[in-house]
């Protein structure tokens, strides 16, 4: 017996193939990337009934092999290229019984390829709610292959499943589905002897995609190019005939194996559903309320949760600079790092509250909504309905955003999208304004039922959405391209969201925030840290001696003294100078030279600010007086005039700034990735920059 | 008559596509001469269109739904 070692999942998109996923690998699965490309590949193990395990990797969906994204094109690369890490021994082909015709298109495509297919027909369970009969054994003799019948949300058929795999050596292969040869007989001749592909088919897909495949070499690409020329080869014409002919194959195989009993004409669920979430006015008014209770339940739900972090670390502060042994290692420990996490860790229950509410919305059908209701507007502004998913994904974090922008096919579209993403308000920008709305807005009810901090975050959040559409609509008149852009889009029914799938996508969130934002967070506070006990020269020294002089230790008490002196150390220290160095140019947006090393240190990360106030007041404040960020922020004072350093004006400025300045090094890692040019997070980068220095200028010069 | 020219509720029966480029990328979606559409409704703003096809929903542009001609 052949030991299969590799299975990989291929299907339409809406056919519950992540699903399938999920139940065959549970929690054991990673994400990582394909060989060479940045499109998720999520694989995992499952175990058969006779022990062995195989490893199952889960495709991007897909209409056809033909592709339409770039994410699409891995499709074809992983099937056809034997050398590819990801390549499959059995390829499962997930398709939605409710609509068997439209799905079976790719099963003939991919069944010609020659890898061994087996056929998994999902949501029997709707089927035949739907009055479709489809008898299984016609469709498996006629296809000669195994076909599994499944209702992957009630987790029935997965056994079934799993012997299919464990069995499929017994199974002879697919029955070829159309004559592939008779569409380019000679090209296909040339490509199969100078390649040497074995089979047909990926000779007359590597016709039609020679370009974008990066497993050939560039003298192959050269070869087949001229092959195609010389052979008079029209891609889209080829296309068309090989699509009509698999249709009229998908007809004849249907005509004897499924039965639609027609019903009376009854809305369905999904229909009455639609016309109220898509209606004319209820339509955007529903779709504002979503989004209004999405962010007062964030708010509301995280209280509990984040006090009760916040306490934890406070006694954890306390404790540490109680029990271990006083000295630099306890001070870089404690008001480094553990402050430092502090600030940071706190906010965990936003993120992940967040990132369940956009995985249900996704889950359930509604962003599809959206994106239909939405076509029209964004159109106007030179986006597409598609792109309201990257912008409402940039709610949590622009640079899976942006990868997902990849499902619009025009250029422009998609650039304008990428470009415009980063200003919505992202899960990292969520803290800094949590943080510095709880000190300047008061925690009061408005009409009764409208929180003001909840208020006041709301429209930060607004305003990111519309100064993106604003800067689209510029970007528009700027950025030339003749193709024009299309929106042919699957609305998928309505579905409950699938709770584990919304709890996974939680604990994904969480992890990654945990583990990649703890270590540029632990790296930055140990730098400022050592930035901020250290000074230059002796300057840290004669601070000392000045405070040991007669005027000062009978003036003051040596609780006073200390505070004086450690804060005339940190402005005197390399982060103060450094803070202190790019002092005048924000002074005019109302920031001290302490809020200038905080958005030094948040440069690379937004984030960092939170756990850089904690550690700049920490190192500031008394010792013996463990208060949370929050409170050291709200008792800051100015030293010259002793008014307190967050004033509202200040606070919104601050804000502003962060709302739009360009502060993450992955998003513009991820900018560069996808755009295979360096000017464009370069334009990215200074655009917004001048935009938040202007609106934090304006802000503070208005609200001063 | 065009798909793009069907009220709500209406069906028709797809007879041909007017652009090629336009035509592979609809049939892969189930838009194939014979098969049924009827629409089901329009975006909020007039423009694009929800139809019924091949068992599902598919939502398109006006400008789109134009290249399809009906019985």
């Amino acid at each position: 017996m052949k030991n299969i070692k590799k299975v990989a999942l291929v299907g339409n998109p809406n056919t519950g193939k992540s699903t399938i996923f999920n139940i065959l690998t549970g929690l054991n699965q990673r994400i990582g990337n394909f060989p060479g490309v940045t499109v998720d590949k999520k694989s995992g193990f499952t175990k058969l009934a006779d022990g062995t395990s195989v490893e199952v990797i889960d495709l991007p969906g897909t209409y056809s092999l033909y592709p339409k994204s770039a994410d699409e094109t891995i499709v074809f690369e992983v099937l056809s290229d034997k050398q590819n890490s990801a390549h499959p021994d059995i390829v499962l082909v997930v398709a939605d019984a409710t609509s068997l015709k439209r799905n079976l298109l790719l099963y003939t495509q991919i069944a010609d390829l020659g890898l061994p297919v087996i056929l998994v027909l999902n949501m029997m369970d709707l089927a035949k709610k739907g009055n479709i009969e489809i008898d299984i054994d016609a469709l498996a003799k006629r296809l000669n292959i195994q076909v599994v019948t499944l209702a992957a949300r009630k987790s029935q058929g997965i056994e079934e499943l799993k012997k299919a795999i464990q069995f499929q050596d017994k199974v002879g292969l697919q029955l070829e589905t159309i004559s592939v040869e008779a569409i380019a007989p000679e090209l296909i001749q040339d490509i199969s002897v100078a390649l040497k592909t074995e089979n047909p088919y990926v000779a007359l897909q590597i016709a039609h995609q020679h370009k974008n495949l990066r497993y050939l070499s560039k003298a192959e690409r050269q070869q087949v190019e001229e092959f195609v020329s010389s052979r008079d080869f029209h891609s889209q014409k080829s296309q068309a005939a090989e699509t009509i002919a698999r249709y009229n194959y998908i007809n004849d195989v249907l005509l004897d194996s499924v039965k639609y009993t027609t019903v009376a004409v009854e809305e369905t669920i999904s229909n009455k559903i639609d016309h109220y979430l898509t209606h004319k006015v209820w339509g955007f008014v529903i779709f504002i309320g979503i989004l209004f209770a999405i962010f007062q339940s964030i708010f509301a739900w995280s209280e509990y949760p984040m006090t009760l972090i916040e306490t934890l670390f406070v006694w954890l502060e306390q404790a540490g600079h109680q029990f271990l042994p006083s000295g630099v290692l306890t001070d870089l420990l404690v008001d480094g790092v553990l402050a430092g996490l502090s600030g940071v860790m706190v906010f965990i229950p936003q993120i992940a509250l967040l990132f369940a509410f956009i995985s249900i919305l996704e889950d359930t059908g509604y962003m599809a909504r959206v994106t239909f209701m939405m076509d029209r507007l964004m159109r106007k502004v030179g986006l597409n309905g598609k792109s309201v998913v990257p912008m409402i994904g940039g709610l949590a974090c622009a640079v899976p955003a942006i990868m997902s922008a990849r499902t619009i096919e025009n250029w422009k579209e998609r650039m304008i999208t990428i470009m415009v993403t980063p200003l919505v308000s992202c899960s990292a920008r969520l803290p800094i304004y949590t943080l510095l709305i709880s000190l300047v807005v008061p925690n009061k009810m408005v009409f009764g039922f409208i929180q003001l901090q909840g208020l006041a975050l709301m429209s930060l959040y607004l305003m990111s959405i519309v100064s993106a559409i604003l800067v689209a609509w510029a970007m528009k008149f700027i950025l030339k391209s003749k193709a024009k852009g299309y929106f042919i889009m699957e609305l998928p029914v309505y579905r409950m969201p699938r709770w584990s799938n919304v709890g996974l996508t939680m604990y994904e969130s969480v992890k990654t925030f945990v583990t990649e934002a703890g270590k540029v967070i632990i790296a930055v506070s140990i730098l400022l840290w050592v930035l901020a006990s250290y000074g230059p020269g002796d300057k840290f020294e004669k601070i000392d001696a000045k405070y040991k002089a007669e005027t000062y230790t009978s003036k003051y008490s040596e609780h006073e003294i200390e505070r004086l002196k450690s804060s005339e150390k940190l402005e005197n220290s390399y982060a103060g100078v450094l803070g202190k160095s790019i002092e005048p140019s924000i002074k005019p947006l109302g920031f001290d030279w302490k809020i200038g090393i905080a958005l030094i240190t948040s440069f690379a990360a937004r984030e960092v600010f939170v756990g850089t106030m904690a550690t700049l007041y920490s190192v500031d404040g008394d010792a013996d007086q463990m208060d949370s960020v929050r409170d050291k922020m709200a008792n800051a004072k100015n030293t010259e005039t002793g008014l307190p350093v967050f004033t509202v004006a200040t606070a919104f400025s601050l804000m502003m700034f962060y709302a739009f300045a360009m502060q993450c090094m992955s998003t513009m890692a991820v900018v560069y990735r996808e755009t295979k040019h360096i000017k464009w997070p370069v334009i990215q980068f200074v655009y917004m920059l001048v935009l938040a220095y202007v609106a934090s200028y304006v802000t503070y010069v208005i609200l001063k | 008559m065009k798909l793009s020219q069907l009220k709500i509720g209406q069906v028709g029966i797809i007879k041909e596509f007017t652009d090629l480029e336009m035509s592979v990328k609809l049939m892969e979606m189930g838009c194939l001469p014979g098969e049924c559409v009827k629409l089901e409704r329009i975006a909020p703003m007039g423009d694009p269109i929800a139809v019924s096809v091949a068992g599902y929903q598919l939502s398109l542009r006006k400008l789109e739904a134009s290249t399809i001609e009906l019985i």
